[in-house]
């Protein structure tokens, strides 16, 4: 085992795939000469040069699409765009572009590019770069959508997103870069199938991803403090959604709650409920719950910011409801 | 303003939990009416309002257990204004007189439903299904989930609550299940034939007078076996009806119905009876009457028969008319062996005679073959050392 952090094993999972594969490369803005905006790519630039670390112009539009250009071309590359909120500029070459090509070609051409993306609050970034916007990606057919949570999802998933031949769009919530723990050495295989069940327990589920993980790991524990039981499903998955996990783990535990940093208004929970009540409608025991983000563009201000949240008291008031108990 | 209290319902009560609200805020409610059902340790009561006025706002969430004497809502009366009573609520909140006012994070989630209680009981769909799978009455339960829904644990608290208190209850349930469905679903027809026994009464006679009598060979064990050899010439007889058809027997497993010392009866398998002489037959049903009586009868002795044989004569019946134990098909019954006035060669003489009556599943047989089959158990009784004896 390694102590190490989120960021570093985003890193060691770069520097392992430009060794590994030499079609791999890496463009972004700042990715090189200033080390990229969340430092995972730091040091690459001189390592690597420029060919395979390629600064570009502020024009996601044009760099995702020459991105996918060249991974029609037969190259793999890695598009880093500095956050979700700017992605929407690029919106255009992922939906329309690279999420259809293989259909449309009648599957002579696929796209195998790996778009990376920072996401999420908490940083007093305001609201042109905190949103949470996953499930547009998610919305989408022809994309896979990842949201490592873990730092063996942080490390692992890079390189099977990097060998599968389509799209594929990967979220890194900004809070978890400076996320510190162990890590295996060799770090362990990972799939990009799955979502996982990071803790067991009888009395609900709750379903969650990305940077609301640690929140909800949080909230489960206080919940255990009161005498309930949360089983905690990390979706790692966002597009296609695991539901042999999700209805498995309902099923069980009667309840649902979802915690997505997302809008509440057709958000990626309010599709987990939807899937779950199509599949479970007879196993529920209460209404299934979700805890969002405010209805708000997210407030700059610390004490705002907190309160558009999900944060941990939030999702154990919900779980205590969801269990019929007022505390 | 009027406050409404839990009333006693009883001396013995000190507390009840709501079980729905038959007014919501704004109703006007007069002098006698009913606004309530509470639920007491002894049953569900009725209660109701002793003055008019206009319900302002209802203080108990329908689930909820409170002390005789909570303040359950507010009513206004006529000539005051709503904003009076809003003032004197929340300074009735304010005071420490005991309310059972719930949290403020309560009663915000009580705005909505508290208007739903009015209508159908809330119930979780998974609790709904187990209600049905336990027959439970869901309409009587308390709620304990979100906004008082009934929830899975509730209704299996409920059922354990309704559940017998004594075995002999729970085996009078059982028993009242099975008899009712198959008065209810199985049509059945009755015939009933006399059997002479003086063959085999002699017979065991002769094969008892040298055996004590802890080994003697009882008439039972004859008339079982009869009845099974009689169902391998009549399969239809042997099986169980089930999904629409009927399903023959994978043997011959005669159940024996027995009576139990504390009431009630059970019919447990005597398995693969025509392979069995008759010295094993009896040992096998002494030990399976004493088992059952003991109460340590195995599950496969319980589940397999496939036809039924029940003999009251002992109580001095002359017949029986016997009911089904769905899923099987057939039961056969025997009376009491009286001696009857019988005319053998001619002459009139006294018999042994026994009546044996058939209960059978019209849908999978007919009065015709059921002759047959009584008239192949007469023949066979007629024949005892061939039924003694075992067939491969």
């Amino acid at each position: 085992m390694t102590t190490t952090t989120y960021r570093d094993a985003l890193r060691a999972a770069h520097r392992e795939a430009l060794q590994r594969d030499p079609r791999v490369f890496i463009m972004g803005e700042d990715v090189g000469q200033y080390g990229g905006s969340y430092a995972v790519t730091k040091g690459f630039y001189d390592e690597f040069g420029p060919d395979r670390i390629r600064d570009t112009p502020l024009s996601e539009l044009g760099f995702v699409g020459t991105g996918i250009g060249a991974a029609l071309g037969g190259q793999r590359p890695i598009v880093e765009i500095m956050t979700v909120n700017f992605s929407l500029l690029a919106l255009d070459q992922v939906v329309n572009t690279a999420a259809t090509l293989r259909h449309m070609s009648g599957g002579q051409f696929s796209v195998p590019v790996v778009i990376r993306m920072a996401t999420g609050a908490g940083r007093q970034l305001a609201a042109q770069h905190s949103h949470s916007l996953e499930v547009w990606y998610a919305h989408v057919p022809g994309l896979r959508v990842l949201a490592p949570a873990t730092l063996e999802d942080a490390r692992g998933m890079l390189w099977p997103a990097l060998e599968d031949p389509d799209p594929v769009v990967l979220f890194e919530h900004a809070q978890l870069y400076n996320l510190e723990g162990e890590l295996a050495d060799p770090p362990p295989a990972v799939d990009i199938e799955h979502a996982v069940v990071r803790r067991a327990g009888r009395d609900l589920t709750i379903v969650t991803y990305g940077g609301s993980l640690p929140r909800v790991a949080e909230a489960a524990t206080a919940l255990a403090g009161q005498g309930v039981e949360a089983e905690v499903i990390d979706l790692r998955v966002l597009r296609p959604l695991d539901w042999d996990t999700i209805t498995a783990s309902v099923r069980r535990t009667r309840r649902v709650l979802v915690v997505d940093e997302g809008w509440r208004t057709c958000g990626l929970a309010a599709e987990i409920i939807a899937g779950v009540v199509e599949r479970a409608f007879y196993d529920l025991d209460a209404p299934p719950a979700r805890v969002c983000s405010e209805e708000v563009p997210m407030p700059y201000p610390k004490h705002l910011e907190d309160a558009a949240l999900p944060m941990p008291p939030k999702i154990v008031a919900a779980a205590q409801a969801l269990c019929g108990r007022t505390a | 303003m009027i406050t409404f209290r839990l009333p006693s319902l009883g001396a013995d009560m000190d507390k009840g939990t709501l079980l729905e609200w038959l007014v919501r805020p704004g109703d006007a409610v007069k002098k006698g009416d009913v606004v309530a059902i509470v639920d007491t340790t002894k049953a569900a009561i009725d209660v109701e309002c002793w003055h008019d006025g206009t319900v302002e706002e209802l203080l108990v969430e329908p689930g909820a257990e409170i002390p005789v004497g909570t303040v359950m809502a507010v009513l206004r009366e006529g000539g005051e204004t709503p904003e009076q009573v809003r003032a004197q609520i929340d300074a009735l909140r304010a005071s420490p007189v005991q309310m059972a006012v719930p949290s403020a994070a309560a009663t915000q989630r009580s705005a909505a439903p508290a208007a739903a209680a009015a209508g159908r009981v809330r119930v979780s769909p998974a609790a709904r299904k187990r209600a049905g799978e336990l027959g439970v009455g869901v309409e009587s339960i308390a709620g304990t989930g979100p906004d008082g829904a009934v929830t899975l644990a509730d209704v299996e608290a409920a059922a354990a609550k309704v559940a017998p208190a004594s075995r002999a209850e729970a085996m009078r349930q059982t028993i009242a299940a099975a008899m009712a469905r198959s008065k209810r679903e199985i049509p059945h027809y009755y015939l009933a034939e006399d059997v002479p026994l003086a063959v085999a009464t002699a017979y065991l006679a002769e094969r008892n007078a040298s055996r004590s009598v802890t080994e003697r060979l009882l008439l039972a064990p004859l008339l079982v076996q009869a009845v099974a050899r009689a169902v391998q010439r009549y399969p239809e007889f042997n099986g169980f009806f089930r999904d629409g058809a009927f399903v023959p027997g994978p043997g011959v497993h005669c159940g024996v119905a027995i009576a139990l010392r504390g009431g009630g009866l059970v019919a447990p398998a005597l398995h693969d009876v025509p392979s069995r002489d008759i010295d094993t037959l009896n040992r096998e049903l002494l030990d399976l009457v004493q088992r059952a009586r003991a109460g340590s009868l195995k599950a496969s002795e319980l589940s397999d028969p496939t036809i039924t044989v029940t003999s009251l004569g002992d109580q001095g019946v002359r017949s029986v008319f016997p009911i089904i134990y769905p899923p099987q098909v057939a039961i056969v019954g025997f009376g009491r062996v009286t001696e009857r006035a019988w005319i053998v060669d001619g002459a009139v003489g006294p018999a042994p005679v026994v009546t044996a009556s058939l209960g059978a599943d019209h849908r999978v047989s007919d009065g015709h073959r059921g002759a047959l089959l009584l008239a192949a158990v007469r023949e066979l009784l007629q024949r005892p050392a061939e039924l003694a004896k075992a067939t491969p």
